[in-house]
């Protein structure tokens, strides 16, 4: 039995403050007993950890150390599975212990606010399923694809590494005080906790990283589908799809979701195969054979429409068909990677890794590779997920280890994954995919050619290998499709044709691919645009009031179309850009995700200090200096270094001067045009840099002048003020893990004697 | 025989009702759970109003999708 029953019934528990009902069982396992179970060292517990340490041991050595002519992709999971396992146990715990204290006798929102709609106690398990859900979508499947440019083995570093000591412990964190504030937003906490200057500048830092994180994301979708036929009627279709599903769900039969999710699946897969049939005909191949620039056109005019449209009509389907691939294709590839087990030949540091010339992206291993790799290992977008939606439907606080903690982990998972996918293809055949039409010539002889003439060891590729690789997955060309999407999908369809279906079946695989990416960033394209939409709104209802009404249409109209041209012309800049979009604006993408992983580390740094935690403030502090020396360095380097593939202001010079010199090409610009384009472009992108790294420094610094005057104020005994909702005694019960401990069974098997009405009698209203 | 198929049944809906519950398919059944418990007065909403009202509030107030 559970340490000290007679005291529970007492009711009030002196050392929380905080009243019990004393007619329930206790809503929270006692602390004694969950201290002494944590504590206590069987020789079975030993020998696990042991055994997970030593696996995990193996696996590292084998990546870092062995590192022969070839390495298994299995040690990548090995490696990882068990740094998180270690990560989860230990490091997340002593985060729970030392700064957030959870407290299971207090109400969460979803209890001390129910109302069947927001505010839902909701099933870890569940939750956990669901919150993944919402933070994973295309940023981990595609930076860890441009970063392998360096090798496998500073990606797999900075992903595992980093999502235990700051990715993890960001989403954690924020979620958590998130959650102790009744669900409150990063932007209201940033406020609450900053004061008025550092939280305007965390407001509009967030929109300008909006803006610039869905432009980049929508720049990979028309990489990936420009001249692509089978794709663009593939991607194309889910629309149609969308809105069926949409009106299935509003008029033929509401809330049947799992039913129109199957069927919405269903039509998704005839899309693909149709998909090929299409475009093997004269007819399809000339309809739907778009250049980049019409389909960017195509999805700022879409990306508008979706974004005005009902939610009912096209976001809220595509979000259910979303989930439902995200869950099933990562799945699938973890399956398949576990039994494929593909060989890898891509070394460990590539030639690139000590050059900051490389390809793919340029710039050197610190600070760029920390900055391509964001989602997966540390992605200041989750704090606006991690605040908002989660928080409300928690249904005991000491479970947010295990939702926030633990389903990082599990993105940063994915983003192994995509990095084995990405260095299981030849790696000839990498280069020729993820350099620039200007380097690479776009064809498959001139292609060839440069790939071999780069001095690669072990790379000899041939023009017939890319035209046949093309063939298999169902392009008329492979060349230059950079941006990350299909280098993962000929990656994945490597794999998953080994495991399903042979060579017949690689071109259904690539389309699948190409497919989810779509779909997850035609999803985070329309939902930004209506998240930054709003902010928008709210910003100029400061000085025009009749902005903040959201039902107001021609301010809602104005200001979609004023987030859509932002995104759009960015968009527009990338897919023009002479020099390559991805390889100039990704790293920008990484800046302004890592810049908002800063800000919101700054706020929990300041919360952290507020609650008089200054021992263990280092944990935060660790991440927050990390990201922001990153950050900061990137971006200083994109503004001031004179080497012109690095430096946006450098390589503006560069062709300025050769414009004021009359040269008509310079460089891999060959008109006076696009000389033009890029002398503009290379401009714009400079100037956001500043705004960024200005805006964050800002931030920062009011968090830690929060956090030096909270220091103070404790040293002189002067109260500090806390924003947390007041504590609510609580009257449910559940288990903080994915398995209960013998505590938490006991104490649930309390609860389930308890009779159902006066259970839900009080802990419903 | 009969129990082995009946076992995979059952995981087999397991596996349905946890996808369920992380679309959100079971909104509903929630919300009626809570209207019961809370002792409302008033009628619930009935499950076309409940969506409608679901996909209004989104509207109002929009949640980002992660990257």
């Amino acid at each position: 039995m559970a340490g000290a029953p007679d005291q529970r019934k007492n009711g009030t528990r002196a050392e929380g403050g905080l009243a019990t009902d004393p007619d329930f069982p206790p809503p929270a396992v006692d602390e004694a007993r969950l201290e002494s179970e944590d504590r206590r060292w069987t020789p079975g517990k030993i020998a696990l950890w042991a055994a997970i340490a030593l696996l995990g041991g193996v696996a590292w050595f084998m990546l870092a150390i062995v590192r022969g002519e070839t390495v298994n992709a299995i040690w990548f999971v090995f490696a990882s599975v068990c740094t998180y396992l270690i990560g989860y146990r230990f490091y997340s715990k002593v985060i729970e212990r030392y700064i957030t204290g959870p407290d299971d006798r207090r109400a969460t929102p979803a209890e001390y606010k129910a109302d069947g709609k927001d505010y839902v106690r909701t099933d870890r398990n569940v939750l956990f399923g669901h919150h993944f859900a919402a933070i994973a979508g295309a940023g981990p499947l595609v930076g860890p694809v441009i970063a392998a440019q360096m090798g496998y083995l500073p990606g797999t570093i900075w992903i595992i590494v980093g999502v235990v000591f700051a990715g993890a412990v960001q989403d954690y964190l924020v979620m958590f005080f998130s959650m102790r504030r009744g669900g409150r937003s990063l932007g209201q906490m940033a406020r609450e906790e900053l004061g008025v200057i550092g939280g305007t500048a965390a407001l509009i830092a967030t929109l300008l990283i909006m803006v610039i994180i869905v432009a980049i994301l929508a720049l990979v979708v028309v990489n990936a589908l420009g001249e692509s036929p089978w794709g663009v009627f593939s991607v194309g279709m889910t629309i149609p799809i969308a809105l069926f599903m949409g009106v299935y769900l509003r008029y033929l039969r509401p809330g049947k979701v799992m039913e129109v999710s199957i069927i919405g699946f269903v039509l998704l897969m005839a899309a693909i195969i149709g998909g090929g049939m299409v475009a093997q005909t004269e007819w399809g191949a000339t309809l739907f054979h778009l250049d980049k620039v019409t389909i960017a056109w195509g999805l700022i005019i879409y990306g508008f429409i979706a974004a005005i449209l009902p939610v009912w009509l096209l976001l809220a389907p595509r979000d259910y068909l979303s989930t439902f691939m995200k869950i099933g294709v990562i799945v699938m590839l973890a399956l398949a990677i576990i039994v494929v087990r593909p060989e890898v030949n891509v070394p460990a540091f590539s030639e690139f890794a000590s050059r900051e010339n490389g390809p793919v992206f340029s710039g050197a291993l610190f600070p760029f590779l920390f900055v391509t790799i964001a989602c997966g290992a540390l992605s200041g977008f989750h704090a606006l997920i991690s605040s908002g939606t989660t928080p409300k439907l928690v249904e005991k606080e000491r479970q947010t280890r295990y939702i926030g903690y633990g389903g990082m982990l599990m993105e940063s998972f994915v983003a192994i994954m995509a990095v084995v996918a990405a260095i299981s293809i030849d790696r000839g055949l990498y280069f020729a995919m993820n350099a620039p039409a200007a380097l690479t010539g776009g064809t498959v002889e001139t292609a060839a050619t440069w790939v071999n003439s780069l001095g690669l060891s072990g790379v000899n590729i041939t023009p017939g290998l890319l035209s046949e690789t093309a063939a298999n997955v169902g392009e008329q060309s492979i060349v230059s499709r950079t941006g990350g999407a299909p280098t993962l999908a000929v990656g994945l369809a490597h794999i998953m044709h080994q495991f399903v279906g042979g060579t017949a079946m690689m071109g259904f695989w690539y389309h699948f691919a190409i497919m989810f990416e779509a779909l997850f960033i035609l999803t985070a394209v329309d939902a930004g645009t209506r998240v930054a939409r709003f902010m928008l709104q709210d910003s100029i209802g400061n000085f025009v009031p009749r902005f903040k009404e959201a039902s107001w249409r021609p301010g809602a109209w104005l200001c979609t179309a004023i987030m859509v041209l932002a995104w759009g012309a960015v968009l527009l800049m990338g897919v023009t850009d002479p020099l390559g979009g991805i390889n100039t604006l990704f790293p920008l993408f990484g800046i302004a995700n890592q810049l908002l992983a800063a800000i919101a580390l700054a706020v929990c740094l300041a919360i952290v200090a507020k609650r008089g935690t200054f021992k263990y403030l280092w944990i935060v502090a660790l991440p927050l200096a990390f990201a922001a020396v990153v950050t900061i360095t990137a971006s200083y380097q994109k503004i001031f270094s004179s080497t012109p593939a690095v430096g946006y202001f450098a390589n503006n010079a560069a062709f300025s001067k050769a414009l004021a010199d009359g040269k008509t090409e310079f460089g891999t610009a060959k008109t006076v045009t696009a000389m033009e384009a890029v002398v503009r472009n290379t401009a714009i992108q400079g100037w956001l840099s500043v705004i960024f790294v200005v805006l964050s420094i800002i931030v920062i610094a009011t968090a830690v002048l929060a956090t030096v005057k909270a220091f103070r104020d404790r040293a002189a005994g002067t109260p500090t003020m806390d924003n947390e909702d007041p504590a609510v005694p609580s009257r449910v019960f559940a288990p903080a893990g994915l398995v209960p401990t013998t505590a938490e069974r006991e104490l649930a098997a309390e609860w389930a004697k308890m009779p159902a009405d006066a259970r839900l009698e009080r802990a419903g209203h | 025989m009969g129990t082995g198929i009946a076992a995979v049944a059952n995981g087999f809906r397991g596996v349905a009702r946890y996808l369920g519950g992380v679309m959100g398919a079971d909104a509903y059944a929630k919300y009626l759970e809570h209207h019961r418990a809370a002792g409302h007065a008033e009628p619930p909403l009935t499950e076309r109003e409940f969506w409608r009202d679901r996909t209004d509030r989104q509207e109002q107030n929009p949640q980002g999708r992660c990257c």
